[in-house]
């Protein structure tokens, strides 16, 4: 593994029931970086991910973070899940609660400023995903980029070292999605964190990308590593080069 | 003053002028582990200044973040506070942009959040009648679909959709089968109990057998049985049907051509409709074996004597009695719970609503509807 690794993923073996979904995966991320996770539908994009996030326990194998293990009991998982943040694909804002609410929720609880300045760090947060003016809003009241640029702003409340990022783009159209890239890559020059990526969008996978894995649902793992920009053009397998250049397989086209 | 010799640790250099000026020379890095506690004691060692400016130098902060700029933030209104001025000095190209990226030069950033405002008691009671209207309204428009969908299902029974109705049969009536007796069971246990410490006063214990079948039957083996369902089964079409409701399903079978309450609404009614009545009726035996262990054990009883006296006591009518009681509590709850979903809007918390509603509606109807059955009995 490098040195400079901030994520390390190691042999991971993910089985639901008797399904295996992924078999000895191996990978690390380094720090500052953006990573991203790619591949075909139902590959176990979002498997991994829940798993490196600690939402559920490899069948074998580890993810370390910051080499402590994201699995682990006690303590230590507890500081290891303060070095993360997520965002989910649906953005999973609490419906009941304003925009300012939902960002201000774990500043409260884990910063111990005064209310006054919990106000403020709320709008600051707000302004940095361009949400400024709408902290009265419920999430009810908002576009679906808007909940996603919310969402970031919570997850980055405590301005984690790596934040997660399910499908940021899903469902929203090429002008917010191009939005939503760049302010992804704003927040990465600007704040230093390493970002992690499950995506099928190949325009955000070539704009902001610095490494990307491609996992591949028959071999239930990694099937290539590195940048995309480079394994566009060289793509050294069929199922890369297919995703790359949005060809169809030929056996799936109705004759 | 502060200092420290590792370029990341954060310290601080206050320099006074005799004019009274101040100039911080802040060092290190200010993000979210260190810059709260650094405010603390940057404000402590401020104090109250007199006069002058406060130039704040950043030229050797090696890293600030959103945090840091709150530091920032606060600093200065604190000296503006103190009618002096503040300024930022040599800012490094990397603080700049985090500044210009939390709008730090906006004065609105420093404003109070909105908070919530109750509306005053007028204001309420007006959203209060409106919400009941509208909710009356609805609760007419539904009643009036399910009504219609029943009647096409009677006259075109194969509009029915029966393989879901089985299964909430199976759902409401066989997997309720052990809670429901359990219920009625303890239930005739505590009524023979209960009359026999009386009626055994005037040696009337036979009389034990007649009160746990009459009152089982005509009376609480319909409402206990139609409580229970209310909250197993009322409650689970509310939630099922709610976050239907929600995640746009129901506007996709409208969509496909389907009527949602015959859809969704027609089985469920239906099934309750079946077996409700089963139930109770297997309640009130339950109730009855419960009373006859009583009678048996503790009254002296013989098993012979106390089912003859219960098949005395009851007659048909009561029995019919009380499964008409039923079906038309089934209908109820079936009913409101489908209704309770049909209107849940928004996200999870009206799907829990929705259930909640349920179940609180339908034992009010059911109370509502066995005082209009006790009125309607005494006039018989």
């Amino acid at each position: 593994m490098s040195a400079e690794a901030i994520i390390e993923v190691d042999d991971l073996v993910a089985r639901y029931g008797d399904a295996t979904i992924l078999e000895h995966v191996d990978f690390s991320v380094r720090r500052g970086e953006i990573f991203v996770i790619i591949g075909a539908s139902g590959c176990g994009k979002s498997t991994l991910m829940r798993h490196m996030i600690g939402l559920d326990r490899p069948w074998s194998g580890t993810v370390k973070i910051e080499g402590v293990d994201i699995h682990s009991s006690g303590p230590q998982f507890r500081v290891a899940l303060q070095k993360i943040g997520v965002l989910f694909q649906n953005s999973a804002l609490f419906g009941s609660m304003t925009l300012a609410e939902n960002v201000a929720l774990p500043i409260a609880e884990y910063s111990r400023l005064p209310a006054g300045l919990v106000d403020q760090l709320v709008r600051m947060k707000l302004c940095m995903v361009e949400l400024s003016g709408f902290e009265a809003h419920l999430p009810s009241e908002i576009s679906g980029g808007m909940k996603k640029r919310a969402a970031l702003a919570r997850a980055m409340a405590l301005n984690p070292e790596i934040l997660f990022l399910d499908e940021p783009t899903s469902g929203l159209d090429p002008v917010i999605s191009a939005e939503i890239d760049h302010l992804i890559r704003h927040i990465n020059e600007s704040l230093g964190t390493t970002m992690v990526i499950v995506t099928h969008d190949l325009g955000s996978i070539l704009n902001i990308a610095d490494r990307a894995i491609m996992l591949d649902k028959g071999r239930r793992g990694i099937i290539a590593e590195g940048d995309p920009r480079q394994l566009r053009e060289n793509p050294g397998h069929e199922d890369v080069r297919r995703f790359f250049h949005r060809e169809a397989r030929s056996e799936s086209l109705p004759r | 003053m502060e200092s420290n010799s590792n370029p990341d640790t954060p310290s601080y250099e206050v320099h006074r002028s005799e004019t009274g000026d101040i100039r911080i020379e802040l060092k290190g890095k200010y993000d979210v582990r260190t810059a709260p506690a650094m405010r603390r004691r940057l404000a402590a060692s401020l104090g109250a200044p007199n006069g002058g400016r406060v130039v704040i130098d950043l030229s050797q902060v090696s890293h600030l973040d959103d945090f840091g700029a709150l530091l920032l933030s606060d600093l200065r209104q604190r000296v503006e506070a103190g009618g002096l001025s503040f300024s930022l000095d040599r800012v490094p190209e990397t603080v700049g942009q985090i500044l210009s990226l939390v709008h730090f030069d906006d004065e609105t950033v420093c404003r109070p959040l909105p908070r919530k405002e109750r509306p005053n008691a007028v204001v309420r009671f007006g959203q209060t009648v409106l919400r009941h209207a509208f909710n009356t309204r609805y609760m007419v428009s539904f009643l009036g679909s399910a009504l219609l969908a029943l009647f096409s299902v009677m006259v075109r029974p194969r509009r029915l959709r029966w393989g879901d109705t089985l299964i909430q049969m199976e759902k409401t009536g066989v997997d309720a089968l052990p809670i429901v007796g359990l219920i009625g069971f303890l239930l005739g246990l505590v009524m023979a109990f209960t009359s026999a410490l009386q009626l055994e006063q005037f040696g009337a214990n036979i009389y034990v057998a007649s009160l746990v079948a009459l009152a089982m039957v005509s009376e609480l083996g319909p409402i206990m049985t139609a409580i229970v369902v209310a909250g197993r089964s009322g409650s689970a079409f509310a939630a099922e049907i709610g976050t239907m409701r929600i995640s746009e399903e129901i506007d996709a079978l409208f969509v496909m051509g389907f009527h949602p309450t015959l859809f969704l609404a027609v089985p469920r009614i239906v099934a309750c409709i079946l077996v409700v009545p089963l139930l109770t009726l297997f309640a009130d035996l339950f109730a009855i074996a419960g009373g006859l262990v009583v009678g048996v054990f503790m009254l002296d009883l013989t098993p012979h004597s106390y089912i003859g006296q219960t098949m005395k006591t009851l007659t048909l009518f009561e029995v019919n009695w009380g499964l008409l009681k039923s079906v038309v509590f089934a209908a109820l709850v079936s009913w409101v719970g489908c209704l309770r979903g049909f209107q849940a809007r928004g996200g999870a918390a009206s799907v829990g609503n929705a259930a909640t509603s349920a179940v609180v509606t339908a034992i009010f109807l059911i109370i509502l509807f066995d005082s209009v059955f006790a009125v309607i009995r005494s006039y018989w």
